[in-house]
């Protein structure tokens, strides 16, 4: 990994990642290891990520490192009008490795520049979040055994969509099948399209996935949110195309699964969920595994 | 006969470096990125001159500076077709045009309202991800910052 941080997806290479996924099935066994005993993490949250931040914090705390931080940015000093560079010089000699949300796209990497400790990016603005792609990884591989000829739907915004992006870029590099499924405003952007001709990997796009869903091994859903509507009408037409009901899933494969990167809305029925199928609440548990992972791995614990 | 009867739009140097067909347009951007606002040799520019290549075209004259590969590259974002005349006793000894460098630090600025670079002190950084038709890609939020939207800080 670059530096010892972790700021991008694209910055591990496959072996690295294969590797990880491999320690956070170690992780997964045996999740309450104290290998961090006497090590102290800092979680600079300088927007609020609820979700993300409990997640390191579980993956943190039973390990038993401890814990220093904020939830966002408004509790430090960042409202005082504090740098991004003097922020991360003060926090660096507090902690042994640092995980930041921030909403300004490329600021992981500028930390990760800055610090002498490792910095894990835990998501900048709309760039990366590469935990998320990691764990994404983990709950593809644990429930497909292999990440080897898989077909992928992405559903949902594929325009804005970080999550969708990252884990496009990160499953090109298995022999892997994609279909998008999204209304025409939200469609897959040209740049990931011509990444997959170039690697001659094969894709479809559909506005709906009514009669192709049987096809599917992986369906990883998001959300199509209104505000992305440049037309309002446009929306009203659309919002009932994306959402994922239990009897769609009749006669799909047995070893198919919805993921979703959460939180959800209404883009999932609450139907689905007692569906076997459907696995959005153990990929969150397997961000705990993969995290533990990652963080140990960057300190050279493991 | 006629090439010496015509007379230079601006004077010839004894040694130095002769900078041609620079879009007129981005004559002072030329100037701003090889920092020729901050020395003290003689400079002599001309713009607005006739190109049958670019329309209008502007040209810089410096005596006695010579440039790295390096450091003359950074300009082949904004001029593109440049083309560099070393002078030594009013003769040309050497020409070269200018190409496109694999990566450039601090020339252009990130097209993404949303970047980092431009909300904090620091210096830009951009892999060149197509020669041709300029795109730069930022290293800090991996945007592409094409031709079109290129402004030089």
């Amino acid at each position: 990994m670059n530096n010892k941080s972790l700021v991008s997806i694209d910055d591990i290479s496959t072996e690295e990642m294969v590797s990880i996924l491999d320690l956070a099935k170690e992780f997964e066994k045996d999740p309450g290891q104290n290998l961090l005993g006497n090590k102290v993490i800092a979680t600079l949250f300088f927007e609020p990520s609820t979700r993300t931040r409990l997640s390191f914090e579980s993956a943190i705390s039973r390990l038993g490192g401890k814990i220093v931080g904020f939830t966002d940015a408004s509790s430090s000093s960042v409202t005082k009008g504090e740098s991004l560079n003097d922020t991360i010089r003060t926090v660096n000699n507090y902690s042994d490795l640092i995980v930041m949300r921030h909403p300004i796209e490329g600021s992981a990497r500028l930390a990760s520049e800055i610090s002498d400790v490792p910095i894990v990016n835990a998501g900048d603005g709309a760039n990366q979040h590469p935990t998320q792609t990691m764990l994404d990884l983990y709950s593809i591989r644990k429930t497909q055994g292999s990440l080897d000829n898989l077909n992928i739907f992405l559903v949902g915004d594929l325009k804005y969509g970080r999550t969708v992006h990252s884990l496009l870029m990160a499953m090109s590099r298995w022999n892997t099948t994609f279909n998008f499924i999204s209304p025409e405003e939200l469609k897959m952007p040209v740049e990931y399209k011509l990444y997959l001709d170039k690697l001659g990997l094969k894709y479809y796009e559909h506005s709906d996935f009514s009669n192709i869903i049987n096809e599917a091994d992986i369906i990883y859903m998001t959300r199509v949110q209104k505000e992305r509507f440049s037309d309002p009408m446009e929306y009203e037409k659309v919002k009932n195309v994306y959402v994922l009901r239990n009897s769609m899933l009749a006669n799909t494969k047995d070893n198919m699964r919805v993921l979703h990167p959460l939180p959800r809305v209404n883009e999932i029925h609450t139907d689905v969920d007692a569906n076997k199928k459907s696995y959005y609440f153990e990929q969150a548990l397997n961000g705990v595994f993969t995290r533990q992972a990652i963080l140990t791995r960057l300190l050279g614990l493991k | 006969m006629k090439e010496t009867k015509k007379q230079l739009s601006v004077s010839a140097i004894e040694n130095g470096t002769v900078i041609d067909h620079i879009p007129a347009s981005n004559l002072f951007n030329v100037i701003q990125i090889l920092g020729l606002d901050k020395i003290d040799n003689q400079i002599t520019f001309g713009t607005n001159l006739e190109s049958k290549k670019l329309g209008r075209k502007a040209i810089i004259k410096l005596a006695g500076i010579y440039f790295e590969d390096d450091d003359i590259n950074r300009i082949a974002l904004v001029a593109p077709e440049a083309n560099l005349n070393i002078i030594k006793d009013y003769e040309v000894v050497e020409k070269s045009i200018v190409k496109v460098p694999d990566y450039i630090a601090g020339i252009a600025k990130c097209v993404n309202p949303k970047c980092i670079t431009n909300f904090e002190d620091v210096k830009t950084k951009f892999k060149v991800v197509s020669k041709k038709n300029v795109a730069l890609k930022c290293h800090y939020c991996e945007k592409i910052t094409d031709q079109e939207h290129l402004v030089i800080v």
